[in-house]
């Protein structure tokens, strides 16, 4: 592991970690806790990077980071650009649109020929869940998840819990209200693992249509009560709801979604004092969240996005910072 | 030609038999079957079966063999000799082909090709709709005079209940069954696999065991009101399971097969995202698992068949969501349902009964018994004979199996087909 100042690397508790020894991150549900709690410590060790007035380290210097984007995708794909370039990696952005897969080539085909060019690292976000499991399996190099169809995002969630940890000092313990349409949301599932992993309440709030039969076992409570949700939350969560799932038969009107799912003002009274107002983004002002609680004291949605640059550097030095043996 | 099988140990349910006798064959027929040591060897071919399961020969009556459309994943040579490898002397094959099996003149096709290629007795099952599209009613009448042995939209469930109904009666008037696979396609919706705590981790969507169970009471409820004969195909829910036991003991004419797959594996194989464990219906949970060895065991369920369903790397190395439903099973069906003799859910008569008496007492053809006059269609299983799955060593064409590396014990040893050895020969 080659020494971002000197040394191997302590984290803030002053205990030195095991190297982070996997090739891909696909998802939350893989991780041991440890491994979360030292993605987060490194992240927060290279946060500083960013404050700087040149802002770049020449750690990854030569290597070369290719991301993969199926979806749309302006904030994750952005966030891991400059987090890749903070480390001096090279980059290159390959969207579906102006890709070969509009001529039919499947997804095995054109993630060879990329691997043919050497990349050290793929980030890959796609419709299909399983996708970037499916590719890990055959790729030699690193694989990140950046988003699989409903299944995991997992660099969200671990920038969700940067971000509450810098805001309460600890996730343990932590009432953790996450609400809206859980049933298509990556954000959700990896946050569940996440939260719960490292000691968090987690309750999921939404429509039943939206809270998929199950998640109890997954280790949180489950209510169709906004209300009831927030009632003494450290942490509110808002998910961005998708406006096709209304023909989907998902919801009646964004109306009455908004009037009971959609959080304002006066849920704030409920939670607690500190509580703070997380959306994984982009938002629909109006719908699920007010203007007033998106832009209010209690919302901390753009330190997210700040701390997700933050967690992509540290997830792009542990997988490809260093020669790893065997 | 002449052939005197000795010593084995004789497994027919249809005559009540499970004894140390011989059994000759003579012309394609079962010509004796006699206490050990009575009939004389001399001038036959004799084969020691000392140790081994002689039954009749098993019948897979729920097979895919692709063949016309899709040669490229199976043909009906390579789908009857992995039937013969696997102990099978007779399949009957579903009509999803390209051209669907919906008129005489496929089914007469898949005949000559079956003939042409040897190995195993092909039964065609017919389309209970032109073109399977659930509008019209194809031709019973002209489809059985050419051979088909029984009416199917299998892989495309027919949605409406009134050409259900009309289906079902047009069906008695000939004296076919309907083999039902039984699927509300609204409420499977985008559904790849079990919706359970597993797709929801895995994030893919999935398909309530509801979809199948409402679809066998809809066709239950239908075949009391028509009088007709159902037959409810790969059966996978504790619901299904439940249902149909309640529809038997009402008197409603109904009987059903489950898949091996169903009491084998549950919807944890998929984890992992392996696209060889996507299979519709989908893999269920173990308590669905231990309903369907329930099922089994107490008669609820009559036939144990594979649902083979072959598939290319181009149709399974994919995306999960992305990948076709479907595994292959004839060669490695009845070493997984041996599992169950093993671990005493089944005796073996009951394991003969549901692999070959009934099936051939369902689809109403010849075999499923070793009574003298008889087609010498016949099984020798090695009960105890372990052996490891191996897919790249299959007679069929794919290689989409889920238990691959399993370690399995039992297996067919020789398959006889009208008297000729079709497997196994030494």
């Amino acid at each position: 592991m080659p020494a971002l100042g000197a040394g191997p690397y302590l984290s803030p508790e002053g205990r030195m970690h095991m190297e982070f020894r996997r090739k891909d991150l696909l998802g939350i549900a893989d991780l041991e806790a440890g491994e979360i709690r030292h993605i987060l410590d490194t992240a927060r060790s290279l946060k500083e990077i960013s404050t700087r007035p040149i802002k770049k380290v020449p750690t990854l210097r030569g290597k070369t980071v290719v991301t993969m984007f199926y979806e749309p995708s302006t904030r994750t794909r952005m966030s891991f650009e400059i987090a890749a370039k903070r480390l001096s990696a090279d980059t290159l952005n390959l969207t579906v649109a102006a890709s070969s897969t509009v001529k039919g080539e499947t997804l095995a085909d054109t993630a060879a020929n990329l691997e043919a060019m050497q990349p050290d690292l793929l980030v890959i976000r796609h419709q299909a869940s399983g996708a970037p499991h499916y590719l890990a399996r055959r790729l030699k190099c690193g694989v990140i998840n950046a988003g699989d169809g409903i299944h995991e995002h997992p660099t969200q969630a671990l920038l969700d819990l940067l971000t509450v940890e810098e805001a309460k000092g600890t996730l343990a313990g932590l009432k953790v209200a996450i609400i809206g349409d859980i049933a298509h949301s990556r954000v959700a599932r990896s946050d569940i693992h996440a939260f719960t992993k490292m000691g968090s309440e987690v309750t999921l709030a939404g429509p039943a249509t939206m809270l998929p039969p199950y998640l109890e076992t997954m280790g949180v409570r489950t209510t169709c009560s906004l209300t009831e949700a927030v009632t003494g939350a450290d942490v509110i969560m808002m998910l961005r709801l998708q406006l096709e799932r209304m023909g989907q038969m998902f919801l009646s009107t964004l109306r009455e979604y908004s009037a009971h799912f959609g959080l304002a003002t006066r849920h704030l009274a409920l939670a607690k004092d500190d509580v703070i107002i997380m959306h994984p983004g982009p938002m629909n002002r109006g719908v699920e969240i007010s203007p007033e609680v998106a832009d209010g004291a209690h919302s901390v949605i753009l330190e997210q996005v700040t701390n997700g640059v933050a967690v992509r550097m540290a997830l792009l030095y542990l997988l490809i910072g260093g020669e790893k043996e065997g | 030609m002449s052939l005197l099988i000795t010593g084995g140990t004789v497994v027919d349910p249809a005559q009540g038999l499970e004894e140390v006798w011989d059994l000759l064959i003579e012309d394609g027929k079962i010509a004796a079957l006699e206490p050990p040591g009575t009939i004389p060897g001399e001038g036959r071919r004799v084969v020691d079966a000392k140790g081994l399961v002689v039954a009749p020969g098993l019948i897979d009556m729920h097979v895919h063999l692709r063949e016309p459309g899709e040669e490229y994943k199976e043909t009906i040579e390579t789908g009857a000799r992995a039937a013969a490898q696997g102990g099978f002397t007779a399949v009957a094959c579903m009509p999803n082909t390209r051209p669907v099996n919906d008129s005489s003149s496929v089914t007469r096709f898949i005949l000559d090709q079956a003939a042409r290629a040897g190995y195993a007795r092909v039964y065609p099952v017919a389309a209970v709709s032109v073109g399977s599209e659930g509008q019209a009613l194809s031709e019973y009448g002209d489809l059985k005079a050419a051979g088909a042995v029984a009416l199917s939209e299998d892989g495309r469930p027919v949605a409406s209940s009134l050409l259900m109904r009309r289906a079902l009666e047009y069906a008695k008037t000939f004296g076919l069954p309907i083999i039902s696979h039984c699927e509300d396609l609204d409420l499977r919706a985008e559904g790849v696999m079990h919706e359970g705590l597993v797709s929801l981790e895995l994030g893919l969507w999935g398909i309530p065991a509801a979809a199948e169970e409402v679809m066998v009471f809809r066709d239950l409820n239908l075949a009391y009101l028509t009088g007709a004969r159902l037959h409810v195909a790969h059966v996978s829910t504790f619901g299904s399971v439940q249902i149909i036991r309640w529809a038997k003991s009402v008197g409603i004419e109904v009987t059903a097969e489950t898949a091996p797959h169903y009491f084998s594996l549950t919807d944890e194989a998929v984890r992992g995202y392996d696209t060889h464990a996507k299979v519709n219906p989908p893999l269920r949970t173990a308590e669905d698992a231990a309903a369907i060895r329930e099922g089994l065991a107490d008669g609820t369920l009559d036939a144990i068949a594979s649902d083979h369903a072959p598939h290319s790397s181009l149709e399974k190395d994919v995306e999960f969501a992305a990948a076709a439903f479907g595994l292959i099973g004839l060669e490695t069906s009845l070493g997984l349902s041996l599992k169950l003799v093993h671990e005493g859910v089944l005796t073996l008569r009951q394991l003969v009964e549901k692999m070959s008496t009934n099936p051939a007492r369902i689809l109403g053809v010849p075999g499923g018994s070793l009574k003298v006059g008889g087609p010498a269609d016949v099984t020798l299983i090695g009960l105890h004979q372990g052996w490891v799955v191996d897919a790249s060593t299959f007679a069929s064409k794919s290689r989409n199996c889920p238990f691959n590396g399993w370690a399995l014990r039992g297996r067919a040893v020789m398959t006889i087909v009208g008297g000729k050895i079709v497997s196994g020969e030494q």
